[in-house]
């Protein structure tokens, strides 16, 4: 398998007054295309700060970050706009649709930036809709919706673009046991389209079902275990 | 993204808070409003002011005959004939800046029809006199040079004195008149003039030759011209050369030495006239920055809720840079949401400013007047405030950091 992340000798460190507090110590980390790859950890850790380098949020203070190949540490603010609409797709705990507008806008949205056609916008996010299941609440509202079919609507959005890489920050975070259940079985359907997924958790159970665990602790990576993942049943 | 999408985007962030949008673009409104009937009205009241003027006479000046003085005592100004037709003629021929003059002898007398009497003003004049002030004939034809001449017994009459003589709206032309008791026959009806700025009754008149007038009507001093000489410049701004000659002209006639008073005296009704007309001038120009004031107000109103809508909203702008929005993008998403609101405030506005000024006017009796530059202006000043008092919290949301705004509570 060809790497799709490279992280080479990577820091990040913040100044905190007069001390300065090192969030990611020297970290150096391969992920293969099509791995599902827990990140786990206690807060403060680093491993949001691995998150957000990996999702061309931040940029790191030293070291050499590469994302399909390609370097990513010295990228202008826009051209990381431009990799995150293309390659990536993110999860957030906290859901992060827009309030007050349709399933099928908010999974339009990476579209919009990306200039696709209004016609074209549309087909793609029902498409989406579709992969996660919920095809049939396209013109629902974020209130009208779960928070477990929310959950599902953000992956739609992460997925509209067809991107590499999935980013998901603590997506169970605010779901009961069982819709975390239902999550988790379509990230692994979705890693099986060949899809990379990287996930935070503090949950174990929720790492046992990933392919790989990499445990992290003050911002170094202190276990990296490739593991038999657990199937997580699926409800429905 | 195309200038479309963001409109679109923008547009539907707009409809999602109704209300608040709503009340943000009110001050727009009432902003663009006021100042749309301000400059409205103030533009009525000058066309107002503009029409009374012009009812007087164009460019006209009037020259009045000078003082007596008898026993100490001063007479007022035309108390003494000072002014000889051998005057007016070389008003006429000499002063480059006069277009016209005539005469006016004045005299209140009876004037009969067959079955009624009304007392009223008869004017001596010349033919130039309807050309001075601007005044048409409605039916018939006003006297010439051979009726003056021939000091022939015509009269032309106001609107009033036909509804006095006769009833509104009789044509009295080739009826009979008596002044005096001597016939005249009524050659022609004024058009209806109005009140001029002192609420005298233009209408209210009959004009006959001069020649006619100083044989028939009154018996005066053959050689002066026992009353005023109405005059037009040439031109708006020739009314003071107009003055200046005709002074230095009958100063220079009436062998005036140097230092000694005028015998006589030349009034500028232009400059009256525009005097009103800037009084008018600086009147709107004041109600316009008081209206002006609102619309600043209005702007700041768009500020301070797209500074509150920007945080409100940091963790949808956090998303969209995520999924790919470029600064640039989160820029004008949010500026196009100031435009939009200050637009469509400023719409709103013109409707509402000349709603108001129409009926102020159809109150006033003013004329409406609407200017396509006026709308130009409030349009493009609206388009102005909505990016100029969007500018900030859309630079504000546009620097927002992603990470922050993702984490945002």
């Amino acid at each position: 398998m060809t790497a799709l992340i490279e992280l080479e000798h990577v820091s990040k460190i913040y100044a905190a007054g007069d001390a300065e507090v090192r969030a990611l110590d020297d970290v150096s980390l391969t992920i293969p295309a099509g791995q599902f790859v827990a990140v786990m950890g206690a807060s403060g850790s680093g491993k949001s700060t691995l998150m957000n380098v990996i999702g061309c949020l931040d940029r790191p203070t030293r070291g050499r970050c590469r994302l399909a190949g390609r370097e990513i540490g010295n990228l202008a603010p826009n051209e990381l706009a431009k990799i995150r609409n293309e390659l990536l797709g993110f999860v957030f705990q906290s859901f992060n649709l827009l309030p007050r507008t349709s399933a099928r806008e908010n999974v339009e949205l990476p579209l919009l930036y990306s200039g696709v056609p209004a016609r074209e916008r549309a087909a793609r996010a029902i498409a989406a809709l579709g992969r996660v299941g919920l095809a049939d609440r396209a013109d629902h509202t974020p209130g009208q919706l779960s928070g477990g079919q929310q959950q599902r609507v953000a992956i739609a959005r992460a997925l509209v673009n067809d991107p590499k890489l999935i980013l998901a920050d603590e997506p169970t975070g605010q779901l009961d046991s069982r819709a975390s259940m239902d999550l988790i079985h379509l990230l692994q359907d979705l890693v099986r389209t060949g899809i990379t997924i990287v996930l935070v958790t503090h949950e174990a159970d929720i790492g046992a079902c990933a392919e790989r665990v990499v445990t992290m602790r003050d911002g170094k990576i202190v276990a990296d275990v490739v593991q038999t993942p657990v199937t997580a049943k699926a409800a429905a | 993204m195309s200038p479309l999408a963001i409109a679109k985007v923008a547009g539907r962030a707009l409809v999602r808070n109704k209300m608040r949008s709503a009340l943000t673009a009110l001050g727009i409104v009432i902003g663009v409003g006021a100042v749309i009937a301000m400059v409205a009205i103030g533009e009525g009241a000058r066309r107002r002011v503009e029409a009374t003027f012009e009812a007087m006479g164009t460019n006209l000046l009037i020259v009045l005959p000078g003082s007596s003085t008898s026993g100490g005592m001063m007479g007022g100004t035309g108390s003494q004939a000072t002014l000889t037709w051998a005057d007016l003629a070389a008003i006429r021929k000499e002063c480059k800046a006069v277009a016209a003059a005539a005469p006016l002898l004045r005299a209140s007398r009876v004037v009969q029809s067959e079955d009624r009497n009304w007392t009223t003003g008869i004017v001596g004049t010349s033919p130039e006199y309807t050309t001075i002030r601007n005044w048409r004939i409605a039916r018939g034809r006003s006297f010439d040079t051979s009726d003056v001449e021939a000091s022939a017994k015509v009269v032309v009459v106001g609107e009033t004195v036909v509804d006095h003589l006769w009833s509104p709206g009789y044509d009295p032309v080739g009826q009979t008149v008596r002044i005096q008791a001597i016939p005249f026959q009524v050659i022609g009806v004024l058009e209806r003039k109005g009140q001029s700025p002192v609420g005298q009754d233009y209408d209210d008149t009959v004009l006959t030759p001069y020649t006619t007038f100083q044989t028939k009507i009154t018996a005066g001093l053959g050689g002066y011209v026992n009353g005023a000489i109405f005059v037009s410049a040439v031109a708006a701004d020739q009314t003071e050369r107009a003055q200046d000659e005709m002074t230095s002209l009958l100063r220079d006639r009436h062998r005036l030495l140097p230092g000694a008073d005028d015998d006589f005296s030349v009034r500028n009704l232009s400059e009256i006239a525009a005097a009103q007309q800037q009084g008018t001038q600086i009147l709107t120009a004041l109600l316009a920055a008081i209206a002006a004031v609102s619309l600043l107000v209005g702007g700041i109103g768009i500020m301070n809720i797209m500074l509150v809508s920007v945080t409100e909203r940091t963790r949808e702008i956090g998303v969209r840079m995520a999924v790919g929005a470029r600064s640039w993008d989160v820029l004008a998403q949010f500026l196009a949401e100031a435009l939009a609101l200050s637009l469509a405030g400023g719409v709103l506005g013109i409707a509402l400013g000349f709603a108001f000024a129409y009926a102020l006017a159809a109150h006033f009796h003013w004329p409406f007047v609407v200017h396509a530059g006026v709308l130009l202006v409030s349009v493009g000043f609206s388009a102005i405030v909505g990016i100029v008092f969007g500018f900030f919290p859309a630079r504000k949301a546009a620097r927002l950091d992603p990470i922050e705004a993702l984490r945002f509570e």
